[in-house]
């Protein structure tokens, strides 16, 4: 029995049913609370009142967003090494959801931006990166929907998804050297010295919590619904003939 | 030298067209694949020649001896007919184009542009392309169609000539290209994939 | 290969080839910006350098899809993909003939075009420097893209979407070296990054390219 065994299509549909409610619940559940007590229980902040509350939807969005792409560069070097079709599913069901969440960092990011830097976008380093990791997932989607044989979209934007994720990372120091920017640093960080207070934290950490429930919820729904889509067409070309 | 193909099957878009395609062809020899329209052969010239992966079974040849031509000549219409030789000729290392411009008497249109040619033209400099490679295995996907029958005997007398110098060649034509005991025929349409085969990469997913 | 090479730009050459095509665009791009921006000329030489860079990545972007669409068409990638060349080589092949037809006449009309927005001669050196240590990434950059989508009908569009992310750091750096080039800061962190990302596609993208080009081809 090994972990490879949920690769198989049937397999995976029918195990992703049990789970896909038990991620979805926790999420609505860890999102809820997190959003209520970061918005409602905790105090403003001293510098920035209560347009730093904002963090609560803002930190988990870029952080999925990101993730996200790494999770879907996993997904397509499975895909290019074992060919596994679920792998290559996977990452196609998470690229809108990348987009999304790049969208609402970005918009939420302005919305912060506008009383703190009175500006509704600068190009910063960190701003310019969302928006440029925003275009490699539309290139990445629309590839996906530029084929129509799915195993040669599934070889391509794997391939793509490689070549992109080296291309990202270079152009994340490119923009840093190009405008050193006046975000500030990360909220989360290892060295306790910098994180956020513990008031702001608890409460942003289950809300992270919750994104990246809901984001496993989502790929996982995303993912049954591309295998229903070749179910299908698989049946309707056997009804042909 | 011999071409061996076995237990070999062809896909085409993810469907599954034939399987257990077996086959000899030995240095002299001629193999003439038949079938109806959509059966697989081009698609099985094309994993033979090594343009498509091979899913299942296998193909045995010497490394490198192969050339393909297809529906396409690969004609470039702005280089003239002894350009577009020159080309291939220095692609594959081959020097001289001469006999491949002897075979289908186109002296005269030696330095016509391509994009001047009529189609049986075309066809006649994508089939004398093959002469420029020097390689002695030909895969031929429905060589004769557009040409006139002074060429198709031009054709056959160049299949007769290459497989003379110990040549091989696998060609999916209809046409009787008066090859005689040299050229085997093979009906393709018994390797046929079952219906309960067709689908097999989505079959994973049902 | 050599042979790949000269037909190549042989076959950019004559009529049909485009060859030019780029050429004009980037000349009509530069001409456009004045209007745009308005006639003074300070602001116009301030952003002179960064016009250029843009200017020259759309012109190569405009040509990209020749480079195997052509070759796609009639049948002549096939033949390739059989011939002793490997892949590897022929895609590389096909990106220096794309540099030199399209790259290197963009590298020597931006110093007259920089004239037309107010750069001072001792600013041309720097253009021309920027520009010629970029612009083969940029035709290497823009033949993994060309390769990606050369199965496709109206790929065009696609073809910049894809492209044009992946331009993002050759531009920064190759902008950023012109502009501080021409006020006389210090070069070295670009122009050391520009070449990096330069040599390091030369040397790696060939292999994604022919890779995916043999997938577009079965």
């Amino acid at each position: 029995m090994s972990l490879w065994e949920y690769a198989n299509p049937v397999k995976f549909l029918s195990f992703s049913g049990k789970i896909v409610p038990w991620f979805a619940a926790g999420a609505a559940l860890f999102i809820a609370v997190g959003l209520y007590w970061g918005y409602f229980l905790t105090p403003d902040d001293y510098k920035q009142g209560s347009t730093v509350k904002i963090i609560y939807l803002h930190v988990p969005a870029a952080l999925i967003a990101i993730n996200a792409w790494f999770m879907m560069l996993v997904a397509s070097l499975i895909w290019l090494i074992r060919r596994h079709h679920v792998s290559a599913l996977a990452a196609r069901a998470a690229a809108p959801i990348g987009i999304v969440m790049t969208l609402i960092t970005l918009i939420t990011g302005a919305l912060w931006g506008q009383p703190m830097w009175g500006t509704w976008w600068a190009w910063d380093p960190r701003l310019t990166s969302f928006l440029i990791l925003f275009l490699f997932y539309l290139g990445y989607v629309a590839l996906w929907a530029a084929i129509d044989n799915p195993d040669t979209a599934a070889d391509l934007t794997s391939v793509l998804c490689m070549v992109g994720s080296i291309f990202a990372v270079m152009s994340r120091y490119a923009v840093l050297f190009w405008n050193q920017g006046l975000h500030q640093g990360a909220s989360l960080s290892l060295d306790k010295e910098k994180n956020v207070a513990d008031v702001f934290y608890q409460p942003l950490l289950m809300s992270i919590t919750g994104f990246v429930l809901l984001f496993v919820a989502l790929v996982l729904i995303g993912t049954r619904t591309e295998i229903r889509i070749r179910r299908a067409s698989a049946l309707l070309a056997r009804e042909r003939g | 030298m011999t071409l061996t193909v076995s237990n070999l099957s062809v896909l085409r878009a993810s469907r599954h067209l034939l399987s257990g395609v077996g086959f000899e062809v030995s240095a002299g020899q001629a193999l003439i694949l038949r079938g109806p329209n959509g059966l697989g052969k081009t698609t099985l010239l094309r994993t033979i020649a090594g343009l498509q992966p091979v899913h299942e079974g296998q193909v045995d040849m010497p490394e490198d001896m192969a050339v393909y031509a297809g529906h396409l000549d690969g004609i470039k219409s702005t280089l003239t007919v002894r350009e577009n030789l020159e080309f291939w000729a220095s692609v594959f290392g081959t020097g001289s184009i001469d006999a491949a411009i002897a075979v289908f008497d186109m002296d005269q249109l030696i330095d016509r542009p391509g994009g001047m040619l009529s189609a049986g033209q075309k066809r006649r400099l994508g089939l004398a392309r093959l002469m420029v490679t020097g390689r002695p295995i030909w895969l031929l996907d429905e060589p004769t169609v557009s040409l006139d029958t002074v060429a198709v005997g031009q054709f056959g007398d160049m299949i007769a000539g290459h497989l003379d110098r110990g040549g091989i060649a696998v060609i999916a034509t209809h046409i009787d290209l008066g090859l005689g005991a040299r050229a085997e025929t093979l009906d393709l349409s018994q390797f046929k994939a079952a219906p309960e085969q067709q689908f097999n990469p989505n079959e994973a997913f049902l | 290969m050599n042979a790949l090479l000269l037909r190549d730009m042989r076959l950019a050459m004559r009529a049909g080839g485009g060859f030019g095509l780029s050429l004009a665009f980037f000349l009509i791009v530069v001409v456009l910006v004045p209007f745009g921006v308005g006639p003074e000329m300070g602001l116009l030489s301030k952003i002179a350098p960064g016009i250029l860079w843009v200017g020259a990545l759309l012109a190569c972007l405009l040509s990209l899809d020749r480079i195997f669409a052509l070759d796609f068409e009639d049948g002549t990638l096939d033949l390739l993909a059989t011939a002793p060349l490997p892949l590897e080589a022929v895609v590389s092949v096909k990106s220096f003939a794309h540099w030199i037809t399209t790259g290197l006449p963009l590298v020597l009309a931006a110093p007259v075009l920089g004239v037309l927005l107010g750069l001072q001669s001792d600013a041309f050196y720097w253009i021309v420097l920027s520009l010629l240590l970029g612009t083969p990434a940029l035709s290497v950059i823009g033949t993994f893209g060309a390769a990606l989508t050369v199965g496709l009908k109206r790929g065009g569009l696609l073809l910049s979407l894809l492209v044009l992310p992946l331009y993002v750091p050759t531009l920064i750096f190759g902008a950023e070296l012109a502009r501080r080039g021409i006020v006389g800061m210090d070069v070295g962190t670009p122009m050391s990054l520009l070449l990096g990302i330069t040599f390091a596609s030369i040397a790696l993208l060939p292999f994604a390219s022919a890779a995916v080009l043999k997938i577009n081809l079965r």
